[in-house]
């Protein structure tokens, strides 16, 4: 049931407002709004009892383990949530001055030195909301560096067949051609269509590393010194920083640009979808280029670096320096954690990892690169299964649910057909690893013997299978007054689409 | 070990069920050239007992001081139910709900959260955020010039009485696509947008026209004639509205003749604190033409297998993630908990709770603007009505001034100065349903005497106290 279904009219939540409406008469009457909006109407317990049970519709870390590939669904401490949400740090505005400002800015400038120095680069901004507005400001710091060369020909950016979808379009824009380079066999850069592919247009090249494949991309050093050598720059995706913290760092590969997911790596939660914080190191050449705001120190105070600062920065991002309750639980994580800690995120997610992988193998799973050491994820392709047993990923990653398992991520990378990628993080026990894999052996058990019962999963969740074609075909994006809804569906109203 | 709970005898198994000695080994296709060296500049690790005092300690160094700023940024009351809600684990610590089955509660919320946003504007469609109300503006430029006759026309008019830092962002963002930002003046004594300062600009043809509502100055604009105005040029109309305000004025998908095209904001005033600027949530919603430009997340009702009701992402042929380099932008992840957050805060309101929120901050701020206004020298830079923020002119430096007022734990405003040398001395002051007459009271007071002060130190004679 909607929270509209269960609105009667002159209900309310009376505690939340103030307790009378004063005169407003004055607000011109062209420009007042005739009609009331149509917002629920209900009582706080109706509320917090409807939130309530959405919640429990929801896997999440807290209840499940999710070992979603690529997205490093690991525990959340209550600590970073509580110690961020100390009403100082919730009250301060924005565009509070110095005299109110330096116990934020003194978490912001450390955080700032404990990215830099994790990584291996030169300075660090905080300033991007997200992974792909990280992205956004590496790729503009490329442009915005090849331009105040006059180097304005390089207007290509190289991006591998496996990347994350947010490459090619985070590319594409900045205002950059994209070209795609393949993936060898073994899950290595094809050095010989790299170089191919270099020219005077090459303005840089994207990476993940570890790859997309889940395994760490060899010939790096190799692909940093050609880029390099055509005048271009390497961008380094952190999308799997969680493989290598503190045991390799970014800086030391070559990249000159880097942007970290801190809802990934560092712990921050993903709030069913955001906020997340995605800062961006660059090595020395590039700094001038950061995005605003930054944090210096001089002496003892603390203070903001704006555009009189740095006049050649790309600018800002957002309207207050990014999402600075997400820096703090990241900052917190840190000090938690700390330099021992580091190193052993690393180590021991690659160790959940490769016990992951190891057992699935000896189960009778296929792995995607088998011959290969796994880094913090792994693939497996269920190609033998979907011919032998009619059964597809998608089948098996929803009957997973029935057991009490997020699924990991299916059908990506694109280049490994009917694929599950398998991230699960170092905070999981070997006894919840253990009972995936007789999850996922049973499940096969079952495609063998009732496939249509995978085929139909899942059987114990809220919802059935959903149609997703239904839902691109016949948008129903917003409920309406008077709409009538039933078991059949929603009638009236629902939003054709007009293409 | 922090938050990794394997026991020695477990890696030991771990080790020997993978078939290498030690944890070391798994790291043996990394050439060790490029194995990590010194990392002793990173902090030791501290137990949790630690760093609550050390966080303690950081947060009581910015005081909590009395605050009259409001400049994109508002302080409202936020009731306890929703971050306590937030807090679920099942919330907190969800992903983007790929697997919708297991998503539900997620799904609903932005359905929900798309609905009351529609609800508010008068659009069709909503997004299911952006990262906040700049990067909102932004992504609605870029999605204005999609959509221009095949996004050949790259001019879109903004006005300077936009907030200056989203037009900042607009810039960073729409720059990189040569996209033209062309500024369109205020009046100098309404400091609103007027028909005399953007007939000059459309001789050459313009993909939209940006109209906040308020604008940064808190001043209304008169929206139905500029609606028309644009639309009569074939552009579109971009309404970036503070959505608190919507509650008592005429929403976007009303103005003039056709309404608004797209309307995008900061959705902070709806349960979020102010936390120093962030994590905040933009909205973006357009007409139903548009639809198929709308960039991020968006959740669609469908049925599942047995015909039952449930939600799911939809329309992802427009995302990333299927579209690679054709996508209508590159975001993914954006602000889902502050999403759910906005839905919890609108549901307990409601449309008359939301009214009278609206209703107290502007009473409130014309109550202060009538209290300051007794210090000689403090008048209203603009004539025209506002909904809760002013900007006043000043008798003495504005820097000076809000400095002063600062050491006693007020902060008096926004200081104009800085984005608009033209107005300055000047700043923006904001009262929201927060603070209380006494509030208002102790600031006009200290405000009077900061200035009387600085007029007494300006005479040639050393005055007495």
């Amino acid at each position: 049931m909607l929270i509209f279904e269960e609105s009667r009219p002159g209900r309310r939540a009376r505690a939340q407002a103030p307790l009378t409406s004063p005169d407003s008469a004055d607000l011109p009457a062209h420009l007042r709004r005739q009609r009331p909006p149509a917002l629920p109407e209900v009582g706080e317990l109706q509320a917090v009892r409807h939130y309530t049970r959405l919640s429990q519709q929801n896997f999440s870390i807290d209840t499940h383990f999710y070992p979603l590939g690529s997205c490093t669904m690991k525990y959340n401490p209550r600590a970073c949530h509580a110690l961020a949400s100390l009403p100082g740090f919730l009250g301060r505005h924005p565009l509070s001055p110095p005299s109110h400002s330096q116990g934020i800015l003194a978490c912001l400038f450390e955080l700032q030195e404990i990215l830099a120095a994790v990584t291996g680069m030169h300075a660090v901004s905080l300033a991007p909301a997200a992974g792909a507005q990280g992205e956004f400001a590496g790729v503009a710091m490329i442009r915005a560096y090849h331009r105040a060369r006059g180097d304005l020909a390089r207007r290509e950016i190289l991006v591998p067949d496996a990347a994350h979808g947010t490459n090619p379009a985070t590319a594409a824009m900045c205002g950059f051609q994209v070209r795609e380079i393949p993936t060898g066999p073994a899950g290595d850069l094809d050095l010989q269509a790299l170089q191919a592919a270099l020219g005077p247009q090459t303005a840089g090249i994207m990476l993940t590393n570890p790859s997309t494949i889940g395994v760490f991309e060899r010939g790096i050093q190799a692909v940093a010194d050609r880029v390099h050598q055509a005048g271009g720059l390497l961008y380094y995706d952190g999308a799997n920083l969680n493989a290598i913290l503190g045991k390799v760092r970014p800086g030391d590969m070559g990249f000159d640009v880097i942007h970290m997911n801190l809802h990934k790596t560092f712990a921050t939660p993903h709030g069913g979808g955001g906020p997340g914080a995605g800062p961006v190191g660059v090595a020395a050449r590039l700094a001038p280029f950061l995005p605003l705001p930054l944090v210096a120190r001089d002496g003892p105070d603390y203070r903001w670096l704006e555009e009189a600062d740095r006049p050649q920065s790309i600018g800002r991002l957002t309207a207050f320096g990014g999402n600075m309750g997400i820096l703090l639980r990241a900052y917190i994580y840190a000090r938690l954690v700390g330099r021992e800690g580091m190193g052993r995120i690393a180590e021991y997610a690659t160790l959940n990892a490769n016990y992951l992988f190891t057992r699935l193998v000896a189960a009778g799973f296929e792995p995607a690169y088998g011959q290969r050491r796994a880094s913090h994820e792994f693939i497996l392709t269920l190609r033998r299964e979907v011919r032998e047993l009619g059964v597809t990923t998608m089948d098996v990653a929803k009957r997973l649910l029935d057991y009490g398992f997020h699924a990991p991520t299916t059908y990506f990378p694109l280049l490994v057909p009917e694929c599950l990628l398998i991230e699960p993080t170092e905070t999981e026990t070997p006894e919840e690893l253990d009972r995936f894999v007789a999850a996922l052996t049973a499940i096969r058990a079952e495609a063998q013997t009732d496939p249509e019962l995978v085929k139909s999963a899942p059987h114990s969740l809220p919802v059935r299978r959903l149609d997703d074609v239904r839902a691109a075909r016949e948008p129903d994006l917003a409920w309406r007054p008077g709409r009538i809804t039933d078991a059949a569906g929603p009638r009236g109203r629902s939003g054709k689409a007009e293409d | 070990m922090p938050f990794i709970p394997h026991t020695p005898d477990q890696v030991r198994a771990m080790l020997a069920a993978i078939g290498v000695e030690d944890i070391d080994d798994l790291f043996d296709e990394i050439p060790p050239a490029l194995r990590a060296g010194d990392l002793s500049t990173l902090p030791e690790a501290l137990p949790e007992m630690t760093v609550a005092r050390l966080m303690a300690a950081r947060a009581r160094a910015d005081g909590q001081p009395l605050c009259f700023i409001g400049a994109g940024a508002y302080d409202h009351h936020v009731p306890a139910a929703v971050w306590q809600l937030l807090s679920r684990g099942e919330l907190y610590s969800a992903y983007t709900p790929y697997q919708a089955e297991a998503s539900q509660g997620t799904l609903q919320i932005l359905y929900e959260f798309q609905s009351m946003m529609t609800a508010l504007t008068a659009l069709d469609v909503s997004n299911a955020s952006l990262y906040d109300g700049a990067s909102a503006v932004a992504e609605a430029i870029l999605m204005a010039v999609r959509a221009s006759r095949h996004g050949k026309v790259r001019r879109v008019l903004i006005p300077r009485g936009l907030h200056p830092r989203y037009r900042a962002v607009a810039q960073t963002i729409v720059s990189q696509q040569d996209i033209e930002l062309v500024e369109v003046p205020f009046d100098p004594s309404g400091g609103h947008l007027t028909l005399a300062a953007l007939e000059p600009l459309a001789a050459e043809p313009f993909a939209a026209l940006v109209v906040p509502q308020p604008n940064f100055f808190g001043v209304l604009e008169e929206v139905d004639t500029l609606t028309d105005w644009a639309q009569a040029h074939g552009a579109l109309v971009i309404a970036v509205v503070n959505p608190l305000a919507l509650a008592l004025l005429s929403p976007p998908g009303e103005w003039g003749s056709q309404g608004a095209d797209i309307a995008c904001g900061e959705a902070q005033p709806f349960g979020m604190p102010l936390a120093s600027g962030g994590p905040y949530a933009g909205f973006l919603c357009c007409k139903q033409a548009l639809m198929r430009q709308l960039p991020g997340r968006i959740a669609g009702r469908t049925l599942d297998l047995d015909g039952k009701p449930g939600y799911t992402l939809t329309l992802q042929a427009r995302e990333q993630h299927i579209r690679r380099s054709r996508a209508t932008s590159n975001i993914c992840t954006n602000q889902g908990l502050l999403v759910t957050a906005a839905t919890i805060h609108l549901a307990l309101l409601g449309a008359e709770g939301l009214a009278r929120t609206a209703a107290a901050c502007h009473a409130n701020t014309r109550r202060l603007v009538e209290r300051l206004g007794e210090t000689r020298g403090v008048t209203p830079r603009f004539h025209r009505p506002v909904f809760h923020e002013q900007a006043l002119r000043l008798p003495a430096p504005a820097a000076d001034v809000l400095r002063s007022l600062a050491a006693h734990n007020i902060l008096g405003g926004f200081d104009l100065g800085a984005d608009y040398p033209e107005l300055d001395p000047a700043i923006l002051v904001c009262a929201t349903e927060l603070r209380t007459n006494e509030d208002i009271d102790a600031f006009a007071a200290k405000l009077a005497r900061v200035i009387a002060t600085r007029s007494q130190a300006r005479c040639p004679v050393e005055p007495k106290f």
